[in-house]
C-alpha cells in the first residue's frame, strides 16, 4: 500500500471504477475507495442496464456530450474487454394521440444531440418489428443504437483493468472524514482505515453530496429516486426484438420492456423519490403498478414466470445536468448527479475527469504499457463455458454446471473467487456468474455455492448469511 | 461431439424416471440411458430426511436418502445405464437431444424420450414478495440442503408460507436445525396437512398443537438489512396487518413444473399444471416422446410419481414394439374450483386412465363429473375435497365420448 497516492477516487460505482480504469493508463499510484465490500454495489447494479445513445438527452449540456463522447469509446472497451452487449436498437412506441405528437420533437432533439440515425416509424411498422405488442399504437420513433449491456460485468471490466494496471482496490472503506494536511495532501479517514492523496475524485453516487459537503461544498443534494423492476423468465425472451422506451409525457412516465444480455426480459422502472439512501425494498404497489403498464404493452409477457424482482436508487438531484466540478485550489473534482446514465456515460465522464485533473495541474504521463481486460463471458447470445468443448477438455469443471437455471459451471465460479478483483460474497458470486439469478432462485444450488464460497474463501458461512457480523 | 444411441432416453433420475428406468429393462427393451443434471442420481428423495418414502410403490418405508439409493441401485443393477452431472441442452431432429457434462458435449439420439424432469417450488420473487433482497429466505428444497446436504446455518426464527403436505417437511427440517417456527401462513381458510403415512399423523397433530396457522393470510412483505428481520402478513378477509419477528422465512409448495425442456421441445402444455399435456398413456404431442412424474402434476408423492414411472414405462415398451403413435386425442379442460388435472388428453379407443386432480376451494359431499358439451359421461362423489392435496378420480368411464366433439371437462356438478 502506497503511503501517499496521487490520485484517490471515492466511489467504486460504475463511473468510479471507470474513472480508475482512465486514470491507470498514466504514470500514477491510484486507490479506488469503496464503502461496501465490491465494486458496482450501488446504483451500478440494478439500473435497467440499457446502453444509451443519449438521444433523448437535454442539447447542449454536460450529459448530452459526455453520453455521445462515451458511446463510441464504449463501442471499442466492451468487445475488447468482452463486457456483453446486445445490439438490438430501440423503439419508442406511441400509444396515444399525445404521445404520437410527441415524436417530431423527440427526433428533432436526437438529431441535435448527434444521433442522426433515428427515424419515425408508421404503426405498421411498429408491428411488423414487434408483432406481439398490444393493439392500439399509433407510431413509433426507432432509435437504432439503443443497445442492452451487462451492468453487473461492465464496473467489473473498468475495476479489475485498472487493478491490472496498478491500481488500488480499498474496499470496506467508508469514507467518514476529509481533511488536508500541512503538507497540503488530502486525508480520507474511514472508521478503521485511512489513507492520503495529492488529488481527491468524489464518485459517490448516492452519497456524492455528502463527500462534496465534508469539502466544504453545497453545489447540489442527492435524492434517491427508487426504481423497481421486474425481470421476467428467458421463455419471454422472444415476444421482443428491441428495447421498448417509453415517451414521457406531461401527464405519465411510462415503463420501459427490454431484453436483458442473459435472455431475460425486464419491466420497469418504477420513479419514486425517497429519503433513505439504502431504501431498496420493492413494494406492492410499485410492483403493480409496473406489472400492469407491462401488460398494457405486451400481454403475453406477464403470463410468463417471473424470475426476480428487486429496486435501484437512482442519484438524483435539483439539477437537469451532471454535477461535475473542479475545484483546482483543492485539487478535487466533484462527479455527482449522474442521474440514470451513469452505464451509458462512464467512459466520456472518465475522460473528461482526466482531462480537468490535468487542468487541475496532475501530469499524465502514459505508461509504456496499458495491460488490457478480458470478462468472462455471462450472456445469452454468446458461449457459455457449458457449450465449449475445448474449455471442458482442459478443465472439466466447465462442464459442471451448478446453477442449472442460468448454467453457472463450478469453473466460472472458482474463477470468480480468485480473479483479479475477486467475488467474496453471494451478492459478488452473483454479480460476476450469474449463479442465483436463475428462476428458481437457489432452490436448487445456493446451499452448494454457500458452502463453496465459505471454503475456498475460508470465511465463516455464518458470516456470508448475514446471521453474524454487522446486520 | 460425441454421438451415441440409446432405445430408451429418460430426462431426470427421480422416482419417476428410475422407476420406468427398472421396469423397461424388465420389459427387455435394449438400451435404457438416464441422464440427471445434478451430481448425484435419485431426485427430490435425496434431499428429504424423513420417512415416509416407498410405502405404495415399494410397500415398505424409507427415509427419503435411502429410498432414491435403493432406487439408482435398482435402476443400475436392472442394467440402465445411469448419468449424473449430464445436463439436456437442446433438442436436434427428431428424438436427438444436445448435452453438456464434465466429459464433453454430445448427442443422444433415441428411439422413445421420457422427460421426467420434476417440479420446483415458486420462489419469493415469482409469488411477486415485496421488501428488501435479503438473505434467509428459502423454499423447502433450499432449506433441505442447507440443513441436510451441507449443514449450513439457516437462523433461529422462522416463518413457514404454506400449510401444506410440504410445509410439513419444511417444518421438520427448521425442527432439527434448532429452529423455532412462529408460525405458518395460508391464503385458504384452513391448513391443508393430511397424513399419507399413519405415524405422521401423531407428529403432525402435535405441529398443529404447537404453531399456530394464519389462514386466510398472505406475507405482504420481508424486511431486513442484511438478513431476514421479520415479515408482514395481512389477513385477506379483514385487511388486518402483523407483524413478526423471524430471521428465516421459508416458501412452501405453489409447484411450477420444470418445463424447460418439454417448452424447449415444442410439446403441448397444459394451461392447468403448465407441464406438456400428456394422455392415459403418458404420450406428449410429440411423436415418441413421453413425460411422467411431478412434471406432469404438482406435486405427488414420490411412491406415486415412481408407479407412473412404471405405468409410461409399459406405453414406451408399447412404442418400441409398434411404433404406432395415435392420431386423434381430446383435451380435458378444468372448471373452477378444479385447477388442473393429469393427464389431461385421452385418446380414441384407449381408457382414460386414472385422473388426478387439484382443487382451489374446501368441498364437502361434492360431485366431481367429467363432461363433454353438456352430456355428462362419468361422476364420482367425495365426501371431502381438499386443496393442494391430489385427489384421484377412476379411469374407467372413457365410453361414451365423441372424439369429433368438444373438450371434455372436468369440474363439479353444476
Amino acid at each position: 500500500m502506497q503511503d501517499i497516492y496521487d490520485v484517490a477516487i471515492i466511489g467504486a460505482g460504475v463511473v468510479g471504477t471507470a474513472i480508475a480504469r482512465e486514470l491507470s493508463r498514466y504514470q500514477l499510484n491510484c486507490a479506488l475507495v469503496e464503502a461496501k465490500p465490491d465494486v458496482g454495489m450501488g446504483t451500478s447494479k440494478a439500473s435497467t442496464a440499457i446502453w444509451h445513445t443519449g438521444f433523448d438527452a437535454k442539447p447542449n449540456t454536460l450529459e448530452s456530450q459526455l453520453l455521445h463522447r462515451s458511446y463510441e469509446l464504449m463501442e471499442t472497451f466492451v468487445s475488447e474487454a468482452g463486457v456483453p452487449v446486445e445490439r438490438l436498437g430501440g423503439l419508442l412506441v406511441a400509444w396515444s394521440e399525445e404521445q404520437q405528437q410527441a415524436l417530431p420533437g423527440l427526433l428533432a432533439r436526437a438529431h441535435q444531440n448527434g444521433v442522426t440515425d433515428v427515424h419515425t416509424v408508421s404503426a405498421e411498422e411498429v408491428y411488423r418489428l414487434e408483432p406481439n405488442l398490444n393493439a392500439g399504437a399509433w407510431g413509433g420513433l426507432y432509435v437504432p443504437g439503443e443497445s442492452i449491456i451487462c451492468t453487473f460485468t461492465l464496473p467489473l471490466a473498468y475495476a479489475t483493468q485498472a487493478v491490472l494496471n496498478g491500481t488500488e482496490l480499498r474496499l470496506n472503506f467508508p469514507v467518514r472524514q476529509i481533511t488536508t494536511e500541512a503538507d497540503g495532501t488530502i486525508r480520507l479517514q474511514s472508521d478503521d482505515d485511512r489513507l492520503r492523496c495529492r488529488y481527491l475524485v468524489n464518485a459517490a453516487g448516492l452519497y456524492s453530496d455528502e463527500i462534496n459537503r465534508m469539502l466544504g461544498h453545497h453545489e447540489f443534494t442527492v435524492t434517491p429516486r427508487r426504481g423497481e423492476l421486474i425481470v421476467f423468465d428467458k421463455f419471454a425472451r422472444n415476444l421482443i426484438n428491441h428495447v421498448l422506451l417509453p415517451i414521457p409525457t406531461a401527464i405519465t412516465k411510462g415503463v420501459l420492456v427490454s431484453p436483458t444480455v442473459y435472455g431475460n426480459v425486464l419491466l420497469g422502472p418504477t420513479a419514486e423519490d425517497l429519503d433513505d439512501k439504502t431504501n431498496t425494498a420493492t413494494s406492492a404497489a410499485g410492483l403493480q403498478m409496473v406489472w400492469e403498464k407491462g401488460q398494457a404493452i405486451l400481454p403475453q409477457l406477464v403470463a410468463e414466470e417471473v424470475t426476480a424482482t428487486y429496486a435501484g436508487l437512482r442519484a438524483a438531484t435539483e439539477h437537469s445536468d451532471y454535477q461535475i466540478h473542479l475545484h483546482a485550489d483543492q485539487n478535487y473534482v466533484c462527479v455527482g448527479g449522474i442521474r440514470s446514465t451513469g452505464v451509458s456515460a462512464s467512459m466520456g465522464i472518465a475522460e473528461y475527469v482526466g482531462g480537468l485533473l490535468a487542468e487541475a495541474g496532475l501530469p499524465l504521463t502514459p505508461k509504456a504499457a496499458f495491460k488490457p481486460v478480458k470478462m468472462p463471458y455471462i450472456g445469452a447470445a454468446g458461449i457459455r463455458p457449458y457449450q465449449n468443448e475445448a474449455m471442458i477438455a482442459a478443465n472439466p469443471d466447465y462442464g459442471r454446471i451448478v446453477c442449472h437455471c442460468e448454467r453457472v459451471t463450478q469453473g466460472e465460479l472458482l474463477d470468480a473467487i480468485h480473479s483479479p478483483v475477486p467475488a467474496r460474497t453471494l451478492d459478488g458470486l452473483r454479480r460476476r456468474t450469474r449463479v442465483l439469478q436463475g428462476r428458481c432462485q437457489g432452490f436448487n444450488c445456493q446451499a452448494g455455492v454457500v458452502d463453496l464460497l465459505a471454503r475456498e474463501t475460508g470465511q465463516e458461512p455464518r458470516r456470508l448469511l448475514a446471521l453474524e457480523g454487522e446486520r | 461431439m460425441k454421438r451415441e444411441q440409446t432405445d430408451v432416453l429418460i430426462v431426470g433420475a427421480g422416482p419417476a424416471g428410475l422407476a420406468a428406468a427398472v421396469e423397461l429393462k424388465k420389459l427387455g427393451a435394449g438400451k435404457v440411458t438416464v441422464v440427471d443434471r445434478e451430481p448425484e442420481a435419485g431426485g427430490t428423495p435425496r434431499l428429504c430426511h424423513h420417512v415416509g418414502f416407498g410405502i405404495r410403490d415399494l410397500h415398505r418405508v424409507y427415509a427419503g436418502p435411502q429410498y432414491a439409493r435403493r432406487n439408482v441401485a435398482q435402476a443400475a443393477a436392472s442394467g440402465a445405464i445411469i448419468r449424473p452431472a449430464t445436463t439436456i441442452t437442446g433438442w436436434g431432429n427428431g428424438r436427438t437431444l444436445t448435452y453438456s457434462s464434465p466429459d464433453g458435449l454430445g448427442e443422444i439420439k433415441a428411439q422413445a424420450i421420457l422427460l421426467a424432469t420434476g417440479v420446483r417450488e415458486r420462489p419469493r420473487t415469482a409469488r411477486l414478495v415485496p421488501g428488501k433482497r435479503v438473505q434467509g429466505v428459502f423454499t423447502t428444497g433450499s432449506l433441505q440442503r442447507f440443513v441436510d446436504q451441507y449443514q449450513l446455518p439457516v437462523g433461529h426464527r422462522a416463518v413457514i408460507v404454506g400449510a401444506e403436505l410440504v410445509s410439513l417437511s419444511a417444518f421438520m427440517t427448521l425442527k432439527k436445525a434448532g429452529l423455532d417456527v412462529a408460525m405458518m401462513t395460508t391464503e385458504l381458510p384452513q391448513h391443508q396437512i393430511y397424513f399419507p403415512y399413519v405415524p405422521m399423523k401423531w407428529l403432525t397433530m402435535d405441529l398443529l398443537n404447537r404453531v399456530p396457522v394464519r389462514p386466510l393470510s398472505r406475507v405482504t412483505r420481508i424486511f431486513g438489512r442484511k438478513r431476514v428481520e421479520g415479515v408482514e402478513i395481512r389477513r385477506l378477509d379483514t385487511g388486518e396487518v402483523e407483524t413478526a419477528a423471524c430471521d428465516a422465512v421459508v416458501f412452501t409448495g405453489d409447484w411450477i413444473p420444470e418445463y424447460e425442456m418439454a417448452r424447449s421441445g415444442e410439446l403441448t402444455l397444459d394451461g392447468g399444471t403448465r407441464g406438456p399435456q400428456v394422455d392415459g398413456q403418458f404420450r406428449t404431442s410429440r411423436t415418441g416422446v413421453f413425460a411422467a412424474g411431478n412434471l406432469l402434476h404438482g406435486a405427488e408423492t414420490a411412491d406415486m410419481c415412481a408407479l407412473e414411472g412404471r405405468s409410461a414405462a409399459q406405453s414406451i415398451h408399447d412404442f418400441l414394439q409398434n411404433g404406432r403413435w395415435p392420431a386423434a386425442s381430446l383435451p380435458i379442460q378444468c372448471a373452477a374450483p378444479i385447477q388442473w388435472a393429469a393427464p389431461n388428453r385421452v385418446t380414441a379407443g384407449e381408457k382414460a386412465g386414472e385422473l388426478a386432480f387439484y382443487v382451489g376451494e374446501f368441498r364437502q359431499n361434492a360431485l366431481v363429473e367429467v363432461r363433454q358439451g353438456g352430456k355428462v359421461l362419468y361422476g364420482q362423489r367425495y365426501g371431502r375435497l381438499r386443496p393442494n392435496h391430489v385427489m384421484r378420480l377412476r379411469g374407467d368411464w372413457a365410453a361414451g365420448i365423441d372424439f369429433g366433439g368438444a373438450p371434455l371437462e372436468i369440474g363439479l356438478a353444476r
